[in-house]
């Protein structure tokens, strides 16, 4: 089975994200498992000195064009779909990102190929591919494997540790035109950037970060009266700022901030990937959840299983008592 | 409808799905999200909204809760046989829309942007391709100003970051998160929806697209590592917490 595997470069406002050096290890793996080369997709105006960066990969297909320029899943869909079809490449790794997840569903629906969503790895078993998701929050894994060639792959940020596809070189930077129609039905207007006045979570050494289990508005108190206790904040997984409970500015996740305090404290946050992304590289992790199960307690340093109402102000009073 | 994950999950007799048998499923949250979404701009714009469902088991309850919410209609596509796969749910979708977008009906089809077992796809993209119709996901918000053709939309970025984009109508949105956390609905006002309201029922024709992935094993996950669990009462759980926080500098 062997054949091109592909890694869509995410670049978002001129900058590589993360992720796509963690794709580009994982596609390096299964590259080599494959007997096929390792190429990056680079879609964008402007930002061709990026492909440099790219030194992971074999080479580089870079597409440059003003309807690039900004997230367009309809424009990148077509890009993709029309390389994919001239190349055909065995798969295509995508970041499950807000950035490049559209494009996902767009491209498998437009080929009908194949699209395997949150996926963590992937390999190949049997003269196909066989890739691991995580599913329901990160409780299940399921196995599957995949029919056909070329297949999307969605994969969860945090898959693979990125650092060791920082390789400055010059891969072969191939340009390729593709040709767009001047108008979209979807079009860029403007970024808007997050209020200020708020608090930067990501300059915090203390977080106290809530989630479903805190269960009530409330309640959030009981992790403020802690943050506070700490010398820090209160931060929140999704649900607690989809319900207005807390402000956008205090979202750890996918969506939000990603955070490296020395302290984070996980209560009531059930772990999910979306919420782990943003907080994994925390110094320290303790987590708090009444689900000994919970996804969070693989990621966290130590955990505690019980109820935030009864643990969070045990705890409060344990910090004042031990600060004086 | 998805299920329920505060509750423990535990795989099937097959190895390869979710024992549902102690499972209720609820609605998707994402989709709770996309109903409110709708049912806002239906406040701020007029129109009216149409809830839609694949049968199920309680959808019927979830059909009603949505009338009760504000909805205009509530269709359900009956004679699902099998819980399908999000790129079989579209095939059973699709139809049905198409027959509402061809007597003009519909300026907007709006979906939650994922679900937590779209193994296979993701509704929203699936749907605007099979409709010809343009999509944008992680959608935050919506406004739909003197220009009835377009509408503008807020997509969500990382780090708060959002961003405006101009759709041409009618499209289909994948909702994150709605302007309003979705509202509250007595029961009591579900319960008398359920005796003077009505779910229209039309029948799924046979999808065209199956699976084409197949499930090899379902398992809990294996983790790289786990937390060192700390044990005791409250208190004695926060003294060693304490200890610990000491010992790296952190109190």
């Amino acid at each position: 089975m062997a054949g091109n595997v592909w890694v869509l470069a995410e670049q978002w406002r001129g900058q590589l994200s993360d992720v796509t050096f963690e794709l580009l290890v994982l596609g390096r793996e299964l590259a080599t498992t494959v007997g096929g080369p390792l190429q990056a997709v680079l879609l964008g105006h402007q930002v061709t000195d990026l492909a440099g960066k790219l030194g992971a990969a074999d080479a580089v297909l870079h597409v440059d064009h003003p309807s690039l320029a900004e997230p367009s899943p309809e424009a990148y869909c077509r890009v993709l779909a029309a390389l994919i079809e001239e190349r055909k490449p065995r798969v295509l790794l995508v970041p499950l990102t807000n950035v490049s997840s559209d494009v996902l569903g767009l491209l498998a629906a437009r080929l009908r190929i194949p699209l395997v969503n949150f996926c963590r790895d992937v390999r190949s078993a049997d003269g196909g591919l066989e890739a691991r998701c995580l599913l329901y929050g990160g409780k299940m894994e399921t196995a599957v494997a995949v029919a056909g060639s070329p297949a999307v792959l969605g994969i969860l940020p945090g898959s693979r540790a990125g650092a060791g596809a920082r390789v400055d070189g010059k891969p072969t930077v191939e340009a390729v035109t593709v040709p767009l129609p001047a108008e979209s039905p979807v079009q860029f207007g403007k970024y808007i950037e997050p209020p200020a006045g708020d608090v930067d979570v990501t300059k915090q050494d203390m977080l106290v970060s809530v989630g479903r289990g805190i269960q009530t508005q409330d309640n959030i108190e009981l992790a403020q009266e802690l943050a506070v206790a700490l010398g820090g904040v209160v931060s929140a997984s999704r649900p607690v700022i989809d319900q207005g409970w807390l402000p956008l500015t205090r979202q750890i996740g996918k969506s939000g901030a990603t955070v490296k305090p020395k302290l984070y404290v996980a209560a009531g946050i059930s772990g999910a990937p979306e919420h782990v992304e943003g907080m994994k590289d925390s110094e320290l992790i303790i987590a708090i959840n009444t689900d000994p199960q919970a996804p969070i307690f693989t990621v966290a340093h130590y955990g505690i299983v019980g109820e935030l109402v009864e643990v969070l102000p045990a705890l409060t009073e344990a910090v004042k008592a031990k600060k004086g | 409808m998805v299920p329920d994950i505060v509750e423990e999950l535990e795989v099937g007799p097959d190895g390869k799905s979710l024992d549902l048998e102690f499972q209720r499923p609820i609605v998707s949250e994402r989709d709770e999200h996309a109903l409110e979404q709708a049912l806002l701009l239906k406040e701020r714009c007029g129109g009216s909204v149409t809830t839609m469902a694949l049968e199920s088991a309680d959808v019927d309850d979830v059909l009603f809760t949505a009338l009760a919410k504000g909805s205009d209609r509530a269709v359900k596509v009956a004679g699902v046989e099998t819980p399908p796969t999000t790129a079989e749910a579209a095939a059973l979708l699709a139809p049905v829309l198409r027959g509402l977008l061809d007597q003009k009906q519909v300026d907007l089809i709006v979906t939650g942007c994922s679900a937590i077992d779209d193994l296979d796809g993701l509704l929203g993209p699936f749907l605007a391709e099979r409709l010809g119709l343009p999509y944008l996901g992680i959608v935050t918000g919506v406004v739909v100003g003197a220009d009835s053709g377009r509408a503008t939309v807020l997509k969500e970025y990382a780090g708060g970051v959002h961003a405006e984009y101009g759709i041409a109508l009618p499209a289909v949105l994948g909702v994150q998160a709605a302007e309003k956390p979705p509202r509250y609905v007595p029961v009591a006002k579900v319960r008398a929806v359920m005796k003077s309201g009505k779910i229209e029922t039309v029948s799924a024709a046979a999808p065209d697209q199956a699976s084409l992935l197949q499930v090899v094993r379902m398992t809990k996950p294996e983790a790289a590592g786990h937390a060192e669990m700390i044990e005791g009462s409250p208190e004695e759980i926060a003294s060693k917490v304490t200890d610990i926080l000491s010992a790296r500098g952190l109190l």
